[in-house]
């Protein structure tokens, strides 16, 4: 069953099978029947080969359903929305981040707090930038909002800790200057549609 | 002369003693106990395979020392008792679920007999025999002790001022009614034909291959008893007694610690001595001259054990009217019809 299979919601539209689960007995005589039908049919001896089944499937085959979990890790949709990265932009390494502010104001949690001064080429840049996980929601409206693709949200989704507020610095999010060539782009909230190309129109510049 | 000293020296030597009756229930209580414990490891590994799960796997070796840890816990976990509960009784009850396990295993035989060799110091030369008292109404002993047990639910239940185990209690009351008649009719045919309570006598009627076997006789009193059994060891699917969805813990809400720790240890005592009384009296028993035939006995065991974690994780279990009315109305009258078929077939 796909995705689109389970978020279907109009009831009604799906394929439905009732299985057939018999008649009720009705009177001594059809109780008995059914019981002793029932006594001699096996039907217990299919659920003992069932769950003997699986045991074979799980020891000999692999079919066994544990993962264990420290150790080896299901891959996550790369919509998932865990703490976020701030990314660089390929071509010259420098943080994708124009101070914008965009995300600080429509963080719904108020937990991004930035600042921003004049660098001495008298260009916008960042001076500070962190943000409260312990207040975070993970709602995914900074990536949405920023104009750059410049905050997203990243795969690191083992973010328990001992205190209530945990902090994360700008250079901390930031990906690593060495790590450029392995930078993802993000999929989920805020990222271009796959067909963002055929949408672009020209802007008009003469009337 | 040196015949009659070479016929008479193995009698001299398998005479059973009281040291070497000491000598075997000391063996049953420590190899029991800790097969009760391995038992627990079995079962949440084979329950773990058929649910497609590893099962414990962290501590030791695919989690053999799982039991240690276990222990360890059980033994030094706080052991509470209830402020309106009856003390006395809440205390000793575990004890008799244990306990009956226990002296229940001591007329069943366990393991094949042997003399001790002659280097050991102090006991060598004792014979020990297999069955720690050959009592001539083996089966009835053993079939009363493990009824006897059910106190210890039952007591447990009542005196531990908590509803759930009054409800555990009263469910205990139910399944002793139940499944007591259906034990005591199943097993009746084949001591019918065997003529005896011994399980000596029942090992030896059947001592002529698998052809000889009571299950080929009497297919429907080994069913009969098996589901019987079940209900006696309070396993899935008549696992009334404890059974967490619905009752939280039934008679064992309010134990903790070492005490429930016996109440487990018993029950699986009881799976032991169930399946030993199905191996014996249905399938052919031990053969006793060999040691392969006590290997076999050992493998109709473990298979007996295995059948009951097998079906603990196939079957969902059954309310207790449903088991009221499954004994009462539907294996009560089969047991009879059998019984009486039995005897009209051994008079003819
Ligand atoms: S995910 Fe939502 S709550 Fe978290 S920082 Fe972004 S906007 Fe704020
Ligand atoms: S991360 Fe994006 S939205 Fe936030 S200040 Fe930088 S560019 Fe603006």
């Amino acid at each position: 069953m796909s995705l689109e299979h389970f978020k279907n919601r109009n009831i009604g539209t799906q394929h439905y099978t009732t299985i057939d689960v018999g008649h009720t007995p009705v009177g001594a005589m059809q109780t008995f029947t059914q019981v002793a039908k029932r006594t001699v049919k096996g039907e217990l001896f299919v659920g003992l080969w069932v769950t003997l089944r699986e045991m074979i499937n799980a020891l000999f085959k692999g079919d066994m359903a544990t993962v264990k979990y420290p150790f080896e890790k299901l891959p996550i949709s790369p919509r998932y929305r865990a703490i976020h990265d701030m990314l660089r932009l390929l071509e010259s390494g420098s943080y994708r981040c124009i101070g914008c502010g965009l995300c600080e104001k429509i963080c719904i949690s108020n937990c991004i707090s930035m600042d921003t001064r004049y660098d001495e080429n008298q260009r916008k840049e960042v001076s500070e930038y962190t943000i409260n996980f312990g207040r975070c929601i993970f709602c995914g409206y900074c990536a949405e909002v920023c104009p750059e693709l410049a905050i997203v949200h990243g795969p690191r989704y083992e973010n328990a800790s001992e205190q209530r507020a945990g902090f994360s610095l700008f250079e901390d999010m930031l990906t690593p200057i060495d790590k450029l060539n392995l930078q993802q782009e993000y999929d989920g909230f805020g990222a271009i549609s796959p067909n963002a190309d055929d949408n672009i129109k020209k802007t008009p510049l003469a009337y | 002369m040196e015949i009659t000293l070479v016929e008479t020296l193995p009698q001299a030597i398998h005479e059973v003693t009281a040291v070497g009756v000491i000598i075997k229930a000391v063996i049953i209580l420590a190899v029991i106990s800790a097969i009760a414990g391995f038992g627990t490891y079995i079962e949440r590994k084979v329950l773990a395979f058929m649910q497609r799960r590893l099962g414990p796997m962290h501590v030791g070796p695919y989690g053999l020392l799982q039991i240690a840890a276990d222990g360890i816990k059980l033994f030094t976990k706080e052991d509470i008792v209830p402020q309106n509960a009856n003390k006395f009784i809440f205390m000793v009850a575990p004890i008799i679920t244990a306990a009956t396990a226990f002296i229940a295993l001591s007329a069943v035989p366990v393991f094949p007999d042997f003399t001790i060799p002659e280097f050991v110091p102090l006991l060598g030369g004792v014979f020990v025999p297999s069955i720690a008292s050959d009592i001539n109404v083996g089966v009835l002993f053993v079939l009363g002790m493990m009824a006897a047990g059910l106190y210890g639910p039952l007591l447990a239940g009542m005196s531990q001022a908590n509803k759930w185990g009054i409800i555990g209690s009263a469910r205990t009351a139910i399944q002793f009614l139940s499944y007591e008649v259906v034990t005591g009719l199943s097993i009746l045919a084949p001591i019918m034909l065997v003529g005896s309570l011994s399980f000596v006598d029942f090992n030896n009627a059947q001592s002529g291959g698998i052809g000889s076997w009571l299950i080929w006789q009497q297919p429907v009193a080994f069913v009969l008893f098996l589901i019987a059994g079940f209900a006696e060891t309070n396993r899935t699917p008549f696992d009334l007694l404890e059974h967490e969805a619905e009752v939280v813990s039934g008679y064992a809400t309010e134990y903790s610690g070492m005490r429930w720790g016996m109440f487990f240890i018993g029950e699986y005592a009881n799976m032991i001595t169930v399946a030993i009384i199905a191996s014996v009296v249905f399938l052919g028993g031990y053969d006793a001259d060999c040691t392969l035939g006590w290997l076999f006995i050992i493998l109709k065991i473990a298979f007996f054990f295995f059948l009951m974690l097998w079906v603990r994780a196939s079957w969902p279990h059954v309310r207790p009217d449903q088991l009221m009315w499954l004994c009462w109305k539907v294996l009560m009258p089969i047991a009879v019809v059998n019984i009486v078929i039995t005897a009209i077939v051994m008079m003819v």
